[in-house]
């Protein structure tokens, strides 16, 4: 008997195999940016299918709705000739392979150590026994074991965002810069003023 | 065995299939009223031809678009064109599969629900920068560039505003998150961030003072300007629906949700939806007012409200909550 998890898990797999190889195989970058999306989304669906709906969610909200849509910001302001975008492939080929095959590798090393594998899976059966939510599972172990991790990697991401800021400054000679604290400060009695005209006779306008 | 599943999802459609009936008829008559609140403030009449006091004007309108061209300029990307109306409006219908309107009375009553809808409501933006990018027009380029940097900075807002209701109630759940609010609604304690929510709602749903993306003395009509009859409808209710959906979270966030304002007996009686539906025309009558009385932003002054104002202030108040939890809390209880 086929559960019907079973059917929705090859589906989400098949499509997010086929969108991730559809990144790189379409010639249009927007394209790639929404095959890139829809990997995500079905990443997403095979976190809920794993009753982990908080990773699910946190998936995307932080990769959909904010990081996907920089890419996407990026490319679409990007003036790119179709036409000349494919010829360096040749010439990064080597490089591109060569990584490749690394990643092959260290997949095969991972998937080869039978301990690494026990571990993954004594982890995965105890956040689905104990009766808490996922939400308050994540936190604890967050929040307790990993806290110094934590902070690290919040601490690189604030390095690399000042990084970020720092290298796309650009300092101009004459930065027309809003003045906040004066333009509030106006009222209507610095820039309003209401002069009493008097009529005017008709000979004087013609 | 399929039967055990093919049931509970057939129960799950019509359920859903009820939800969306009854909004989208909702819809008709918020912008309704929309309008005549708007024109009220106006001095001017609003809608009053078609049908008694023109209630059935918005119906009217609906089916002038549905009747009219489909018209799609020809150097535009055509799929991402079309898709772009579509996802706006199946994002906005979806995001209603939570929402509890009265206890019980939700599609899916999840654990992450807060979760779920600010997922949702942050993948809006792509139906934006789609349909503003595909027109292959300059006009509703821009429109869709301002719309994504608007959505994205005041999301980080929000997203801190629902993080200090979470920390009062201590689920994601929207069901708990009403019933936490029984002795007091969470808009008396965190009056500032309601007020923060609010602004963040009317900049995230691209409603006036902050509809710059269409703002029509300097953007035609922002990422819609190409489009026309039945995809432009699907913009417009998709649009509509993020802001009663706006509405929604800003009752059962801060104004109790299904709760009677105080559990006596002749406001106990009413049952919870018909408070649900009265908190919820009042938050939509706010958003009208917003609309008719405050004049546009400037983008700069958008982009500073956003993170130089709001972001600030609701960082400092969730280390508040979070420091009144953990330190006065247990002082009041013992």
């Amino acid at each position: 008997m086929i559960l019907p998890s079973t059917i929705i898990f090859y589906m989400l797999a098949g499509v997010s195999v086929a969108s991730a190889f559809m990144v790189i195989a379409s010639r249009n970058p927007i394209y790639s940016i929404f095959f890139l999306i829809l990997t995500f989304v079905q990443a997403a669906g095979l976190f809920i299918l794993l009753h982990a709906e908080f990773l699910a969610l946190l998936l995307v909200v932080v990769y959909v709705g904010a990081v996907a849509v920089l890419f996407l910001f990026v490319v679409m302001m990007l003036d790119i000739d179709f036409s000349t975008l494919r010829e360096g492939v040749l010439q990064y080929m080597p490089i591109g392979a060569t990584v490749g095959v690394i990643l092959l590798c260290e997949l095969i090393f991972v998937f080869a150590s039978s301990s690494e594998w026990a571990g993954a899976n004594k982890i995965a059966t105890s956040i689905t026994t104990s009766d808490i939510t996922n939400t308050e599972a994540i936190g604890r172990v967050l929040y307790t074991d990993y806290i110094y991790y934590f902070q690290l990697a919040g601490v690189i991401l604030l390095v690399a965002m000042i990084g970020a800021i720092v290298l796309t400054l650009v300092e101009y000679d004459n930065p027309r810069r809003q003045n906040i604290a004066a333009q509030n400060a106006r009222r209507p009695e610095d820039a309003i003023e209401l002069i009493d005209i008097k009529p005017q006779d008709k000979e004087d306008t013609l | 065995m399929w039967a055990t599943y093919l049931f509970p999802t057939l129960i799950i459609a019509l359920h859903s299939f009820a939800v969306i009936m009854v909004l989208l008829v909702a819809l008709a008559f918020f912008m309704y009223g929309d309008r005549k609140i708007w024109a009220a403030v106006q001095y001017r009449r609003g809608p009053n031809v078609v049908g008694p006091f023109g209630l059935l004007q918005s119906f009217a309108d609906i089916f002038k678009y549905l009747f009219k061209e489909v018209i799609i300029p020809t150097a535009a990307n055509k799929p991402i064109f079309l898709l772009a109306p579509f996802i706006t409006m199946f994002l906005a219908l979806s995001a209603w599969a939570v929402i509890p309107v009265s206890e019980g009375w939700a599609v899916a009553d999840i654990n992450v629900g807060i979760l779920y809808v600010l997922a949702i409501s942050s993948l809006g933006v792509y139906g934006v920068l789609m349909g503003g990018w595909a027109s292959n027009s300059k006009y509703p380029f821009l429109g869709a560039l301002r719309s994504a940097a608007q959505m994205v900075s005041y999301e980080v807002s929000i997203g801190l505003v629902i993080i200090s209701v979470l920390l009062c109630v201590g689920s994601l759940n929207l069901t708990d998150i009403v019933l936490a609010q029984k002795t007091i609604w969470f808009a008396v304690p965190l009056f500032p961030m309601f007020v923060i929510f609010f602004i963040s709602a009317l900049a995230e749903t691209n409603r006036p003072p902050f509809d710059l993306p269409e703002a029509e003395s300097e953007l035609v009509s922002g990422f819609m300007t190409e489009y026309a009859s039945t995809p432009y409808v699907m913009f417009m209710i998709g649009e509509l629906a993020n802001i009663v959906l706006m509405c929604a979270m800003a009752v059962i966030l801060f104004l109790g949700g299904w709760l009677p304002p105080v559990d006596i007996v002749p406001f106990n009686l009413v049952p919870g939806v018909v408070w649900f539906m009265l908190k919820l025309g009042f938050m939509f009558f706010c958003f009208a007012m917003a609309k008719a009385i405050v004049p546009r932003y400037r983008y700069d002054q958008l982009m500073r409200l956003g993170w130089k104002v709001f972001l600030p202030a609701t960082l400092a108040w969730v280390v508040l909550v979070a420091a009144v939890l953990q330190f006065i809390r247990p002082l009041i209880i013992n």
